[in-house]
C-alpha cells in the first residue's frame, strides 16, 4: 500500500522540501486563485517566516469545515482562513480548534459589542464586507431594491449553497433574519427568479461574468474590483434596504505540529503587510485599516443602520430551520 | 485423467474466488450502509424532494433517449451513404467518453453563451438554460441516446430482409410495413432499451454535479456527495445510500427482466433494401434526422477539442500530475478488472453484474464508513478509487468475456481435458490465446470508464492531489474556463488512447 501511495505523492510532488517547516492553511478556492490574495501573502509571510506557507483550496468556506470535521483530528491543516461568523459556533464546537490568545484591535463595525474590540476567543477576523446583488448596469439599468421587488420581478439570480458556501449562508441568514417565520415564503416567491444554486462563490460569478444571470449574489465590493482592475465601469451592486454582513475569520487548529508558526501567522495576519494585500485581492474591507489608507475609488463602506447580523452563538440554533424551509421552497 | 479432474476444480476454485472477492467488496459496504443509516422515516420526508427528481430525470431521460433513437435508427437501417459506417462506430464513442468532458462541450454548446443561444438570440428567441432538469436530462439524452439507437438499430437488423421483399411484393405501404413488420419488433426491443438507460440515470452523478442546480436538481447520488462534503453528515449519507440501492437495485433487476429477446426466425444477412420507403420525402426526412443526430453528437465534441486546443498553454501543472495520477489509476484497475472478470466468466458470471445495482457512492459511502474508525480514509483513497473502477468496470468486461468463454469451453474444452490441460495450464494456452480479441476490448472499455470517472474520488480526495477529471471540476468550479478546456482535451485524448491501446494490444500479431 504504501508504495502506491509513494507513487501517487511522487507525482504529484508536493512534499518536497524536507528541511524548512511547512504551515498549511485550508482556504477557500478564490483566496488561492491566482488573483486572489492567496500568492501575494505567501510571498510576503515566506519573507519573514523562514517556512514554507502552502495555501490549500477546499471548495467555499462552509465546505471548509464540513472538510475539517471530515479529516478530523487526522488534518494536515494549521490554520484555517474563510470561514465566517456564522460558522464560528459550529466550528468551536467541533473541539479542534485552538484559542488564539489574542486581544487585537479591529476596525470591524462590531454589531455585537465595543467598536474596536474582538471577543471570540478561537477566531480571528481578517475581512469583511457587505453581501449584495451585483448586476450589469449595461444589461439591468433599474434592478429590485428589496427582496419583494426582486421575487415579484423577471431577473435571474445565482446564489450559493448555505450548505457549502458562506455566502449562501449569509443569503439564508440574512433573509430568516429579515422575514422571521416568513422567511420560507419569501424563498417561495424567488424560487422562479433563481437559475441555479451553486456549490461555492466562485462558480456563481463565473456563471454571472458568462452571462448565465441577471445577477449573482457577492458583495458590495464587487464591482470596485471592475472598476479598479478592470477599468469597466458596467457592474453595481443592487441595494436593498439593509445587507446581510459578513465577517471572515481563521482559526489554529488544536492538532497543530506547528503551533508557533501557526500564531505568527495569525498575528501577521492583522499586521499591515497582509492587510494592505486584501483590498484589491479579495475585494473586501480589511480588518484593520492598513498604514497606506484604502485603495482609490474603494466605496466606502455602508452604515452600521443598513447592517444585518446575527450574533453567531444564534446561529447554530437557528440554521436547520431555515435550512429546511430553504431547502423546501427551492425543491418545489 | 484424475490429475484433470483436480486441476479443474482448480479453475472452479479461481472462479469462486473471484466471486468471493467481489460479493465481499460490495456487499460489505452495504451491510456497513444498513448498520450506519439514520432512522428511515424521520429523514425520508426531508428527501422526497430527491427522489421524485431522481426518478423523474430518469424516466424523462429514458423516454426521450428512446424516442428520439427510434427515428434515427430507422434512417439508420433503411439509408445507405458514405460514412455510414463512421457514424454507427462513432455512436459507441459516448460510453467511452468521460463525462465531465462531454458535459463542457454541452455547455459550449447549448449554455447561455453558447452556438445555439447565440443563434436564438439572433432570432430574437429568449435564451434558455442548461441548469436544473432539463441539462440534466439534456446531458442523459446526449450519452444515451446512442446506446438507444445501437439497440434498435440491432433489432431493425434483425428483421430479415426477405420480409421486408415479401412486403413490397404485397404492395404494402410503408404504415402496413410498420405495422406488421417494424411495431412488433420495437415493442420487443424498447421495454428493454428503456430501462437499461433509466437504470443507468438513476445512478446519475457527475452530471447532476456539473448541470443540476440546488436542491431542485439533486439525484441520490449527489445528495450523498453533498451529506458527506456540506454536512459531512454519515448517517444522512447512508439513509440516502440504502435509498439509492432500494431504487438502483429494483432498476437493475427489472432491466434484467424486461430485456426479453425476440424470435423473427433467421434470413440472410445482407442489407436491407426498403422498396416502401424509397420514395422523396421520407428519403429528405431520414436524412435530416441522421444529420441532426449527428450534429448533436459531433458538435459538442468539436467544441471541446476547439476551445481545448486554446486552453492547453493555459493549464496549471497540477493537471498533469493529476494526468499522471488517473492513468496510474486506470491501469490498477483495468488489471483488477480482468483477472476478476476472467475468473467470474468461468464459472460465476451473475456476480459480475451485481456492480449494476449497486451504485458507486453506495459502495464509496460504505467504504467510508468501514475505514474511518481504522485508518484515515484519505491515505487508502487510491486503492479504493482503483477498486470501485475496477468494480464498475466489471459488468461490462464478464458480459464481453463470458460468451466467447462458453464457446472456447464448447469448442476446445473436451479436447483440453483430454490432453490434462487445466488451471494455469488452461488458462494460458486455451484461453488467454483465444480470449485476446475480446479481453483487449473488454481492458480497454474497463481503462477509459476508470480514466473518466468522476464519482467515489469527489469523496474521497484530499486536496492536494486529484484525478484528471476531478482537477478538471476544480478549475471549472474556479472558474478557470480556458485551463478546463485544456484538461478536458487532455482526458478526452488519455481515455480514447488507452481504450485504443489495449482493443489495438488484443488484435496485433494475433498467432491462436
Amino acid at each position: 500500500m504504501k508504495h502506491l501511495l509513494f507513487a501517487a505523492g511522487v507525482l504529484c510532488a508536493t512534499e518536497a522540501v524536507a528541511e524548512t517547516p511547512v504551515l498549511t492553511v485550508y482556504t477557500y478556492d478564490s483566496f488561492v486563485s491566482d488573483w486572489g490574495p492567496g500568492p501575494s501573502v505567501e510571498k510576503a509571510f515566506e519573507e519573514v517566516c523562514s517556512c514554507d506557507l502552502q495555501f490549500v483550496g477546499a471548495g467555499d468556506g462552509a465546505a471548509l469545515l464540513a472538510r475539517l470535521k471530515l479529516e478530523g483530528a487526522r488534518t494536515k491543516a494549521d490554520v484555517v482562513l474563510g470561514l465566517d461568523t456564522s460558522l464560528t459556533a459550529q466550528a468551536a464546537e467541533t473541539g479542534l480548534f485552538a484559542e488564539h490568545g489574542q486581544s487585537p484591535v479591529v476596525d470591524v463595525p462590531n454589531p455585537f459589542g465595543e467598536p474596536g474590540t474582538w471577543s471570540d476567543q478561537h477566531f480571528l477576523p481578517y475581512d469583511w464586507g457587505f453581501l449584495a446583488f451585483v448586476h450589469d448596469k449595461t444589461k439591468l439599468a433599474e434592478p429590485p431594491k428589496s427582496f419583494e421587488e426582486l421575487a415579484a420581478s423577471e431577473t435571474k439570480i445565482v446564489i450559493q449553497d448555505p450548505r457549502s458556501s458562506t455566502p449562501g449562508l449569509g443569503l439564508m441568514l440574512w433573509v430568516k433574519a429579515l422575514y422571521g417565520d416568513k422567511a420560507g415564503d419569501m424563498w417561495g416567491a424567488l424560487a422562479d427568479n433563481i437559475v441555479t444554486v451553486t456549490p461555492g462563490w466562485s462558480e456563481a460569478y463565473g456563471l454571472f461574468l458568462e452571462g448565465e444571470a441577471d445577477m449573482v449574489l457577492s458583495y458590495t465590493t464587487s464591482p470596485d474590483y471592475h472598476r479598479i482592475a478592470e477599468e469597466d465601469d458596467s457592474k453595481a451592486a443592487a441595494l436593498f434596504d439593509r445587507h446581510y454582513m459578513q465577517i471572515e475569520v481563521a482559526g489554529k487548529l488544536a492538532g497543530t505540529d506547528q503551533p508557533e508558526l501557526a500564531d505568527r501567522f495569525l498575528q501577521f495576519m492583522l499586521s499591515d503587510a497582509f492587510q494592505g494585500i486584501i483590498p484589491t485581492t479579495n475585494w473586501m474591507y480589511p480588518a484593520v485599516t492598513p498604514s497606506t489608507g484604502m485603495p482609490e475609488g474603494f466605496a466606502s463602506p455602508l452604515g452600521q443602520e443598513q447592517a444585518v447580523l446575527l450574533p453567531p452563538e444564534d446561529v447554530p440554533g437557528m440554521r436547520d430551520q431555515a435550512l429546511a424551509e430553504w431547502r423546501a421552497a427551492l425543491s418545489q | 485423467m484424475a490429475r484433470g479432474a483436480f486441476a479443474i476444480t482448480k479453475g472452479r476454485f479461481f472462479g469462486w474466488v473471484a466471486a468471493f472477492v467481489v460479493a465481499t467488496l460490495l456487499l460489505g459496504p452495504v451491510v456497513a450502509v444498513f448498520v450506519h443509516a439514520d432512522s428511515i422515516n424521520d429523514e425520508l420526508t426531508g428527501e422526497w424532494a430527491t427522489v421524485r427528481f431522481t426518478l423523474v430525470q430518469a424516466i424523462l431521460s429514458a423516454f426521450l433517449s428512446v424516442a428520439l433513437a427510434i427515428p434515427v435508427a430507422r434512417a439508420l437501417a433503411r439509408r445507405r451513404f458514405v460514412g455510414r459506417g463512421v457514424l454507427i462506430t462513432l455512436l459507441g464513442a459516448p460510453f467511452i467518453l468521460p463525462v465531465i468532458v462531454a458535459v463542457l462541450g454541452l455547455l459550449a454548446v447549448f449554455g447561455r453563451g453558447g452556438v445555439l443561444n447565440s443563434a436564438l438570440g439572433w432570432a430574437g428567441v429568449e435564451p434558455i438554460s442548461i441548469y436544473g432538469l432539463q441539462g440534466v436530462v439534456l446531458a442523459h439524452v446526449f450519452f444515451n441516446l446512442p446506446l438507444a439507437t445501437r439497440i434498435i438499430l440491432q433489432g431493425w437488423q434483425g428483421i430479415p430482409g426477405e420480409r421486408f421483399r415479401l412486403a413490397a411484393s404485397l404492395d404494402m405501404a410503408p404504415r402496413d410495413v410498420f405495422r406488421t413488420l417494424e411495431w412488433p419488433m420495437l415493442w420487443s426491443v424498447l421495454p428493454g432499451a428503456a430501462m437499461v438507460i433509466f437504470a443507468l440515470c438513476l445512478s446519475s452523478f457527475a452530471v447532476a454535479l456539473t448541470l443540476g442546480g440546488g436542491p431542485r436538481a439533486t439525484t441520490i447520488e449527489l445528495a450523498i456527495y453533498q451529506a458527506f462534503r456540506f454536512d459531512f453528515d454519515l448517517g444522512r449519507a447512508a439513509m440516502l445510500a440504502l435509498l439509492q440501492l432500494v431504487l438502483a437495485g429494483g432498476a437493475a433487476a427489472l432491466a434484467l427482466w424486461v430485456a426479453v429477446p425476440m424470435g423473427f426466425g433467421a434470413g440472410l444477412d445482407r442489407v436491407v433494401r426498403r422498396w416502401e420507403s424509397d420514395g422523396a420525402t421520407v428519403r429528405v426526412l431520414d436524412g435530416g434526422v441522421i444529420v441532426l443526430a449527428a450534429l448533436f453528437l459531433i458538435l459538442p465534441l468539436t467544441m471541446v477539442v476547439l476551445s481545448g486546443l486554446a486552453g492547453l498553454a493555459k493549464m496549471p501543472a497540477a493537471v498533469y500530475s493529476a494526468a499522471g495520477v488517473s492513468v496510474l489509476i486506470a491501469l490498477m484497475s483495468t488489471c483488477v478488472t480482468m483477472v476478476l472478470a476472467l475468473g467470474l466468466a468461468q464459472r460465476a458470471e451473475i456476480w459480475g453484474y451485481l456492480g449494476l445495482a449497486i451504485s458507486p457512492m453506495v459502495v464509496g459511502t460504505g467504504l467510508f464508513l468501514l475505514i474511518n474508525p481504522v485508518a484515515d480514509p484519505m491515505a487508502l483513497a487510491l486503492p479504493v478509487i482503483v477498486m470501485v473502477n475496477a468494480l464498475m468496470a466489471l459488468p461490462f468486461s464478464v458480459r464481453v468475456l463470458g460468451p466467447e468463454l462458453r464457446a472456447i469451453e464448447t469448442d476446445f474444452g473436451r479436447l483440453a481435458d483430454a490432453l490434462g490441460m487445466a488451471g494455469w495450464a488452461r488458462m494460458r494456452w486455451l484461453y488467454l490465446p483465444r480470449l485476446r480479441r475480446p479481453m483487449g476490448f473488454s481492458a480497454g472499455l474497463a481503462a477509459a470508464l476508470s480514466m473518466g470517472d468522476l464519482g467515489v474520488v469527489t469523496l474521497f480526495a484530499a486536496t492536494d492531489w486529484a484525478t484528471l477529471p476531478l482537477q478538471m471540476y476544480r478549475l471549472m468550479g474556479a472558474y478557470r474556463m480556458e485551463a478546463a478546456a485544456g484538461a478536458g482535451l487532455l482526458l478526452l485524448a488519455l481515455s480514447l488512447l488507452l481504450f485504443w491501446f489495449f482493443d489495438r494490444g488484443g488484435r496485433v500479431d494475433v498467432d491462436a
